[in-house]
């Protein structure tokens, strides 16, 4: 799947835990319930996680320092848990690493990701790029604060979109 | 004309827009066409488009799209007013229906004019923006805010403040269902705080600064609730935080896998509301509250964009007032009913009924839109309000210009006498639009209105609340109303229920009681005349029905809705 990432898209390179199926080596990606199995791992390779969006972000504390890639999948658009996850992962966890977004997304919801703290999108194959670009040109100015800082816009809680 | 009054630079009553607002607009109908256009295509799915089309207020109901637009806080200004008068006559057919949320809605929508319709809006400052979709929608006021006399202080500065807050929210634009807001700043709570999914009534606090007593999970709907109060003084710096963390745990934790029960309400009853309490205490205390923080000097600035009437010393406008309601007893019926005490000495605030004897509650041809532009220019500085119980509100006018005002309105269709009386009837659109519906609103609310519609029975019956829904989703806010009435599917036949003892308003707020099985519209009409005949013979010196209501307990009600014919 092409990964978009800042505008443009880039190689995905880690390996998803296949069900019933040691862990292969190097960077691999986790549901949550194979999370400790992936913690043990005696190897350097990075270790990511897929998170539903009914898990609770809290379930990460621990092992948040030695995760590089956190997954959160939409079902379904109108799921809006993500962003609650995101915005928790980096606001409360302080999380640094990569947020990725996944599953039934929209090119309309792309800025919102953005400001929630997701850093790349899986987008399916053949895509067209231009409407995802187009979407995160479409607004200059949010209305609220969010966790990227952006800079105030005038008054109140105005910020002025790159 | 003695009150011809110059414009000041700011619109009085609501939020001035700068050049920064206005490019988002223009940004904002840009993405629509461009989604309308990826839908045309093919590139979004219907199930896709919808909920992007509801949040531009564009829904598809029986017979045609309705756009429904958005007036903050209920409050417009002249020029905002005609522009609306314009869609009604360019795009519609001529009319527009006033709602519950303080909107308009316009009812025979074209979808290709949509775009277009969009621009015309945001030439004048205005849009659709959240007035449908799970997402935070238009926050209602107080439709005296700035005016009442019992006002401690003006909500709309923070309903503003909390529009901008909503407006494409990044992490709440996907809730599990539809989340409103209320704002009062007055003791007598004339905006249902406690029927919302939040509520929040402003007081002065200790430092000189508002503090806010914060209500959640009330609703109407299918499961009716009063609201919870979480919090009696959260500080004006938290008020974004708190909310904030309120929203968190309910877009992590609502229902999504049944729509109807999804609100919050059904959050707050499932965790009990100490538990509700402390999730929502755990993330407040957990946030970046500097990032959230509403500052002293953001409230000023977002203050400084209100323009404030001008007004005018008193002079002899009472007296004038006087002497005008002794010569005329219509006049002085309408000006009993239909004004309310003005903070400012010598003057007052008119409500004007868009519940004509007889006339679809809420309706306003683009004519009568017009005359109220016309008229609060030139008597209450070009502001005007929507209120939740869909009249128009003209917030500052003399006294000593009422009469000049009242024969206008009379003149035009608007001069009913009836505000608070039982034929100032909350009604939905109802199964003559409304694809949701199980029975049709309108013509039974009309029955009522033309039933009750004599001056001398209504104010003989005094102050009622009359409401209606076409089902169960309860947007004509029947569970509270004194008198309620609820559209059912009876074995493929439209028919009614009654609820009795409903009341919306601060401390004794309540959801009415089901009187009995459903019955036809006509059979329905009949049975409340035999209401009010118990309440007439039964009521007690200077008893309104709500307390008798509530003193006799609904069967001797129940028996006279009953008794055979």
């Amino acid at each position: 799947m092409p990964l978009l990432e800042n505008g443009q898209i880039i190689q995905d390179t880690w390996q998803i835990a296949v069900e019933d199926t040691p862990l292969p080596a190097g960077d691999v990606l986790v549901p949550l319930a194979r999370l400790s199995e992936g913690l043990g791992r005696n190897e350097e390779a990075r270790l990511g996680v897929v998170l539903n969006s009914a898990d609770e972000i809290e379930a990460l504390r621990e092992a948040l320092p030695r995760l590089d890639l956190v997954v959160l999948s939409f079902p379904v658009f109108r799921d809006g848990r993500p962003f609650t996850q995101a915005r928790a992962l980096r606001e409360h966890l302080h999380f640094k690493g990569e947020i990725r977004a996944g599953g039934h997304i929209l090119p309309d919801q792309y800025e919102f990701l953005l400001r929630c703290g997701v850093t790349t999108v899986s987008l399916p194959e053949g895509v067209d790029l231009s409407v995802w670009q187009h979407a995160h040109e479409a607004f200059t100015v949010a209305y609220q604060p969010s966790i990227l800082n952006e800079q105030p816009e005038g008054f109140a809680f105005r910020r002025r979109l790159a | 004309m003695p009150h011809v009054m110059t414009q000041p630079a700011l619109p009085v009553g609501h939020y001035a827009y700068d050049s920064v607002d206005r490019t988002f607009l223009k940004q904002r109908v840009a993405q629509f066409k461009d989604q309308v256009e990826r839908r045309l295509s093919g590139a979004l799915t219907e199930e896709e488009f919808k909920p992007l089309r509801l949040m531009n207020g564009l829904y598809l109901q029986l017979h045609a799209y309705m756009l429904r637009v958005a007036i903050p806080y209920g409050v417009l200004d002249a020029a905002q007013m005609r522009t609306l008068a314009h869609i009604a006559r360019t795009y519609d057919r001529d009319y527009g229906h006033f709602t519950t949320r303080q909107n308009i809605q316009f009812n025979w929508i074209r979808l290709e004019d949509t775009p277009e319709i969009l621009t015309v809006l945001a030439e004048a400052d205005m849009h659709a923006i959240q007035t449908s979709g799970n997402c935070i929608r238009n926050v209602t006021a107080d439709q005296f805010a700035g005016a009442a006399a019992d006002e401690v202080l003006d909500p709309r500065v923070y309903a503003e403040i909390l529009r901008q807050w909503s407006t494409l929210h990044p992490e709440f634009t996907f809730l599990p269902r539809k989340f409103k807001i209320a704002i009062s700043g007055s003791k007598q709570d004339r905006v249902a705080a406690r029927f919302h999914d939040i509520g929040l009534i402003a007081r002065e606090g200790e430092n000189g600064r508002p503090v806010f007593e914060v209500f959640v999970g009330g609703g109407l709907g299918r499961t009716p609730a009063i609201g919870t109060r979480l919090r009696d003084d959260l500080p004006e710096e938290d008020l974004i935080a708190y909310l904030e963390a309120i929203l968190r745990v309910y877009n992590a934790h609502g229902r999504r896998d049944n729509i109807y029960k999804a609100r919050i309400k059904i959050l707050v009853q499932a965790l009990g509301a100490e538990e509700f309490f402390n999730q929502v205490n755990a993330e407040f205390s957990a946030m970046d509250r500097a990032r959230y923080r509403l500052p002293e000097a953001t409230v000023e600035a977002i203050r400084a964009r209100f323009g404030t009437p001008d007004f005018a010393p008193a002079g002899d406008a009472a007296e004038k007032l006087n002497a005008q309601r002794k010569a005329d007893q219509v006049f002085d019926a309408w000006v009993a009913t239909n004004t309310h005490a003005h903070k400012q000495p010598g003057y007052c605030s008119v409500t004007v009924s868009c519940k004509p004897t007889g006339g679809i509650p809420g309706d306003v041809t683009s004519a009568q839109m017009d005359l109220l532009a016309d008229l609060a220019e030139r008597y209450s500085f070009g502001e005007l309000r929507i209120t939740h119980l869909q009249n128009v509100v003209l917030g500052h006018v003399r006294q000593d210009a009422l009469y000049e005002v009242w024969q206008a309105l009379a003149q035009n269709g608007l001069g009913t006498a009836n505000i608070g009386f039982m034929t100032d009837i909350i009604a939905c659109p109802g199964l003559d639009y409304c694809a949701l519906a199980n029975a049709r609103s309108i013509p039974i609310a009309q029955k009522l209105s033309a039933r009750f519609g004599s001056a001398d029975l209504q104010r003989k019956i005094g102050p009622l609340r009359l409401n209606i829904s076409g089902c169960i989703n309860a947007c004509g806010h029947h569970h509270a109303g004194h008198i309620g009435i609820l559209g059912v599917d009876k074995r493929g036949e439209e028919a009614f229920q009654i609820t009795l003892g409903g009341s919306s308003g601060g401390e004794d707020a309540s959801i009415g009681q089901i009187l009995g099985s459903a019955m036809s519209e006509d059979e329905t009409v009949d049975a409340i005349a035999r209401i009010i005949d118990t309440y007439l013979s039964r009521r007690t010196a200077g008893e309104r029905f709500i307390e008798t209501c509530r003193r006799l307990g609904t069967a001797p009600f129940k028996d006279a809705a009953y008794a055979p014919a």
